[in-house]
């Protein structure tokens, strides 16, 4: 048998799956790249010109007059859909660290049924769980029905369709990521560093700062990389909690898919998204490296 | 358990991790609640009722998107399931296989890639190359996403399981199909279980990319149950969402629990 057939067989059973992600995930990224290089068609589609209209299109405006003038509206989505990402990572870590502290401090019986229940609502409809947030955000929802009824206010606030609701839909929706990477970290934590840290005299939250932080950090950028990718994509928190007024970079894209019929125009949106992406998983490869860990899994 | 004493203890940290967990599981109670609602209102509670359940049963779309949402998952399960249990084997089994992080890359990389990104890109090369099989464009889809989420406990099961078992079974002069079907299969099984229970799910919950890639005729349930939101909160829409979130944390529980037998 020649070397060539002998390395076919051995990789025989790794070829569907490689390729038909090959095919059916890198190809389209690809043409997608193409295609925002591409002027837009009249119904959807693309006209087979070179243009790079559709990156133009991110900061300027043609005026009346045709010439390009600075406009900063799809910048300001741009910088909210970042914004709204930040402030998601976070609200996460903020309220994942502790969990995830206090879970590895269990004993393990406890540990698992913890995991297990933080685990089940992730695994639970995306689209279900952003729904029941209007249950509970909107005017005559449970939060303003029952101040309401307490006579705490008179009028409902304004709690759905602002980008404080966004966020919060995302952070509920992504805390497990940054719970599990945090916890993965600090399940290997040796006690014994924190009785050294508390036999030199540093107090419980000195202890934490210097020593428990430090070796959780390798989780917490995991974790944080886990939360802000989804997050700065995200279409139904924006779309449902965030009403129409507050686009972000992923409803932007999915309408420039649908009515607004400009394809070259939501190719360039993607590849913005995708180029944060990226430069989001080089930072990361580059601190793990430093770390000398990887994601743990 | 950690207590006062515990040097590990932090004041306050077991009371953040109470909220997390209302935080998680109040809003999902609350729409499991209003579901047995007996009043129009999806949030002020007026009597106990199963209305909802029955009109959202006898509802004909509904009936339409179920059953365009399980012919999706089960063949993008068994096709998902499939190719990930053969790579997984190769990338832990054969040591002919180069550049193995490469290629456990690519497996995960559906996971890596933003969905919305996935999905329009998925849209774009099915208009590209002019593919219309109506619910194969989304079985093809719902494959490749669910990849990932086979492959991972199923490659985690392998790499925790003895090799020596399969090693015993060469020495007795078993060949390589037989060592497979007779011990290295039956030894995955609870990986291969697991990892198809995920997919399952993953394609039954799957929104924005079938959102984009559905053609007309072949909407889906949250396809739908999203078209039902949009116009107004309704306690039908609890309802289906109820029946669809049961079915979810049954298969996941099961699948925890299969996949962490020993």
């Amino acid at each position: 048998m020649t070397q060539f057939g002998a390395k076919i067989r051995s990789h025989a059973a790794l070829i569907p799956a490689t390729i038909v992600i090959g095919i059916f995930m890198i190809v389209p990224i690809l043409i997608i790249l193409v295609y925002s290089f591409l002027a837009p068609g009249d119904y959807g589609g693309v006209k087979p010109e070179f243009s790079t209209d559709a990156y133009q299109r991110l900061l300027f405006q043609r005026d009346l007059f045709d010439q390009m003038v600075f406009d900063p509206a799809y910048l300001k989505i741009a910088f909210r859909s970042v914004w709204v990402a930040v402030v998601s990572v976070v609200g996460c870590l903020v309220l994942g660290f502790p969990v995830a502290y206090y879970i590895a401090c269990q004993s393990e019986e406890r540990r698992n049924i913890y995991l297990l229940l933080i685990t089940i609502p992730f695994w639970t409809n995306l689209l279900i769980r952003t729904y029941c947030w209007i249950l509970v955000l909107r005017d005559t929802g449970l939060i303003n029905g029952g101040l309401i009824r307490l006579g705490l206010i008179d009028e409902p606030l304004t709690l759905l369709y602002t980008e404080g609701a966004i966020a919060l839909g995302l952070i509920y929706t992504y805390v497990p990521f940054m719970v599990l990477p945090i916890y993965a970290a600090l399940e290997r934590l040796d006690r014994r560093l924190i009785e050294a840290a508390r036999d030199l005299y540093s107090n419980r939250w000195v202890a934490l700062r210097h020593v428990v932080i430090p070796l959780a950090m390798p989780g917490i950028i995991a974790g944080s990389i886990l939360v802000y990718i989804p997050a700065l994509g995200a279409f139904i928190a924006p779309d449902l909690l965030g009403g129409g007024k507050n686009l972000m970079l992923g409803s932007l894209v999915q309408l420039q898919f649908s009515s607004a019929r400009n394809w070259p125009f939501g190719s360039a949106l993607a590849m913005v998204i995708m180029a944060m992406v990226l430069l989001c998983l080089f930072f990361y490869a580059r601190s793990a490296k430093k770390n000398g860990g990887g994601i743990q899994h | 358990m950690t207590q006062k004493n515990d040097i590990r203890w932090l004041p306050g940290f077991n009371w953040v991790t109470l909220f997390f967990f209302l935080f998680l599981y109040l809003p999902l109670f609350i729409l499991v609640v209003f579901s047995f609602n007996a009043s129009r209102s999806a949030t002020v509670w007026s009597g106990f009722s199963l209305e909802w359940y029955v009109k959202a049963f006898a509802n004909d779309d509904i009936q339409r998107a179920t059953k365009n949402s399980l012919i999706i998952a089960v063949f993008s399960t068994t096709f998902a399931t499939t190719m990930a249990t053969m790579a997984a084997l190769t990338l832990s089994r054969n040591r002919a296989v180069k550049r193995k992080n490469l290629f456990g890359g690519v497996l995960i990389l559906p996971l890596m890639v933003p969905e919305i990104v996935t999905a329009v890109a998925t849209l774009t090369f099915f208009s590209a190359i002019g593919l219309s099989l109506g619910l194969g464009n989304i079985i093809i889809a719902h494959s490749v996403f669910c990849i990932p989420f086979a492959y991972l406990p199923i490659r985690a099961r392998l790499d925790g399981m003895d090799e020596n078992l399969e090693a015993a079974a060469r020495d007795l002069y078993s060949n390589k199909w037989a060592t497979l079907r007779l011990v290295t299969l039956p030894l995955l099984m609870p990986g291969i279980v697991s990892g198809a229970m995920l997919a399952f799910i993953i394609s039954l919950d799957d929104f924005i990319i079938t959102l984009m890639v559905a053609e007309a005729g072949s909407t889906t349930l949250p396809i739908y149950i999203y078209s039902l939101v949009r116009v107004g909160i309704t306690p039908e829409v609890n309802a289906i969402s109820t029946v669809l979130l049961g079915v979810s944390v049954l298969i996941v529980t099961v699948s925890y629990l299969v996949g962490n037998k020993k």
